[in-house]
């Protein structure tokens, strides 16, 4: 049961590799912090990982099976979700937030314009009791909201909430809280590592700054 | 202009005359507020109100010197980069008192002296046009005829000057902004703000993105700037680095700047006079990770 990277190599453009032969392997509850200058290929290993992209080579396996193979079948989210740094191009610019929150809980089958939006009703409804949106300070009146409207913190949040209601066993964080005051950067990452303390969630972190490496991290994988 | 600096200005002129003493650059009770329409009225029956943003918001940057101001994102540092260039929105409502260099200033005179004294380094390396080649953005437009050609040897002469004091390779200049990595393109913007000879450099956030070797060895730039003998306005929110280059530190919070404080005074949370400048403290990784403080810096 891990979340293993196996001989993975990638590049963008043909004979300038990005990463060679990579393996690394996260067990369920570790926080695994990867350390490299920029350049090195911290943010391509993080999409490698929660199958955003395919490696060239080398397998990427969650708990065994490939990362991409689950939801095709299953319909389901993906059981790796990625937070990416920049959470303004997270989000559908034209989408309010309510409807990007959920985006990844809706149960499959509601079809036509009704139905739709009867079955975003129940998935918020859903996403409101696991209690996430309260733990991570979202107010109701964000939700009639579009991402332009709220705070680089306040779609962070989003982005968190919205990465944790589809259940993840890993959680990739690429330098989450880069663009947060400190303040802002310890209330998410206590509330994040809370979570992943109940789930026994395994988590993959790039930051910056070595302090929050050495505060965070229960084990450094140099790249 | 929409700024009201110039009443004020007109009120006072005795306060022109640089001494040696004064500071390069000083602001006084800087409010600047949107006129919108009020989000929590119905649609239709919405009335204009006037939306504070930032207020009464004091500080000092003296020559020779870095400042950083540090606050929560979105609380509006970049408006306070904004007024000091004379850019304001076309709703913005902008009053109080800014000197340069011993003189009071009103936005005409903050408009003429953009470019021209201050230079801002912005933050977003978007700020490069990507259709054209670095060598070209940062000589700039000069003109056409005698003078102009004239005008581009003199500055292609200082850019070149400029990057090899700055470690920038001579090829750069033949590169599309793509072609860079983030540190250069860093780089190239300061570059841009530096071809003018300012005296004050305001700086937005000039590191997200970068890390912490990059980061320090783009404040080392400032740093050098500084050093020289010119002035440095650093906005970020980034605590942990600011620590490492700046002199004084200005915490912003809800719209104002609660403590000006040197940057040795981080050293301890009883030498923070500022309940939220101790929250800050107690926030920092590699202290207690804490927190408390209700969110002051979300809205």
């Amino acid at each position: 049961m891990s979340l293993e990277a196996h001989d993975v190599s990638f590049s963008y453009v043909p004979g300038r590799t990005v990463l060679e032969r990579v393996s690394l392997a996260v067990e369920p509850g570790e926080r695994v912090a990867i350390a490299a200058p920029s350049g090195a290929g911290k943010s391509t290993l993080c999409r490698l990982l929660a199958g955003y992209l395919e490696p060239q080579a080398g397998t990427v396996l969650v708990d065994g099976e490939r990362v991409d193979a689950h939801s095709a079948r299953a319909r389901a989210p993906r059981p790796v979700q990625l937070i990416v740094q920049h959470p303004e191009q997270a989000f559908d610019p034209l989408a309010r937030m309510g409807r990007s929150l959920v985006e990844g809980v809706l149960r499959p089958g509601a079809r036509g314009a009704r139905a739709g939006a009867r079955s975003r009703r129940a998935a918020l409804e859903r996403a409101r009791e696991t209690g996430l949106l309260e733990r991570f300070g979202i107010r109701d009146a964000w939700l009639e909201r579009l991402p332009h409207e709220l705070s680089g913190g306040e779609l962070m949040r989003c982005c968190i909430v919205r990465a944790l209601l589809a259940e993840p066993r890993y959680l990739i964080c690429d330098e989450m809280t880069a663009m947060l005051d400190a303040l802002t950067q310890a209330e998410l990452w206590r509330a994040v590592v809370a979570i992943a303390d109940e789930r026994r969630m395994g988590i993959v972190l790039v930051s910056h700054s070595p302090a929050l490496v050495r505060r965070l991290a229960t084990r450094v994988y140099p790249l | 202009m929409m700024a009201r600096a110039s009443e004020a200005a007109a009120r006072d002129a005795a306060q022109t005359g640089a001494s040696p003493a004064c500071p390069l650059l000083r602001v006084e009770h800087l409010s600047i507020g949107f006129k919108m329409y009020d989000p929590a009225a119905p649609y239709f029956r919405a009335r204009k109100v006037e939306v504070p943003v930032i207020r009464d918001l004091a500080l000092t940057v003296r020559a020779g010197e870095l400042l950083a101001v540090v606050g929560a994102s979105g609380s509006g540092k970049t408006l306070l980069a904004d007024a000091l260039l004379g850019r304001f929105e076309p709703n913005a409502r902008v009053a109080g008192d800014i000197w340069f260099e011993g003189r009071r200033c009103d936005a005409a005179d903050l408009t003429r002296l953009r470019g021209r004294g201050i230079s801002l380094v912005p933050q977003g390396v978007d700020s490069l046009d990507p259709l054209m080649r670095v060598g070209e953005q940062v000589v700039g437009a000069c003109g056409r005829g005698r003078a102009g050609r004239e005008r581009r040897r003199a500055r292609t002469a200082r850019m070149r000057e400029l990057f090899g004091a700055y470690g920038l390779a001579p090829e750069v200049e033949r590169m599309y902004p793509h072609e860079l990595s983030g540190g250069m393109a860093r780089r190239v913007l300061l570059m841009c703000a530096l071809m003018d000879d300012p005296r004050l450099i305001v700086a937005d956030e000039p590191t997200p993105g970068l890390d912490m070797d990059l980061a320090v060895h783009a404040l080392r730039d400032l740093r050098a700037f500084a050093d020289a003998g010119g002035g440095v306005l650093l906005i970020t929110h980034d605590l942990e680095l600011a620590l490492r280059v700046a002199d004084r530190v200005a915490v912003f919070c809800a719209g104002t700047v609660v403590e000006e404080t040197a940057s040795a005074n981080f050293a301890a949370p009883e030498l923070l006079a500022h309940p939220f400048s101790r929250a800050l403290w107690h926030a920092m990784p590699e202290h207690d990770f804490a927190a408390a403080c209700g969110g002051e810096g979300e809205r």
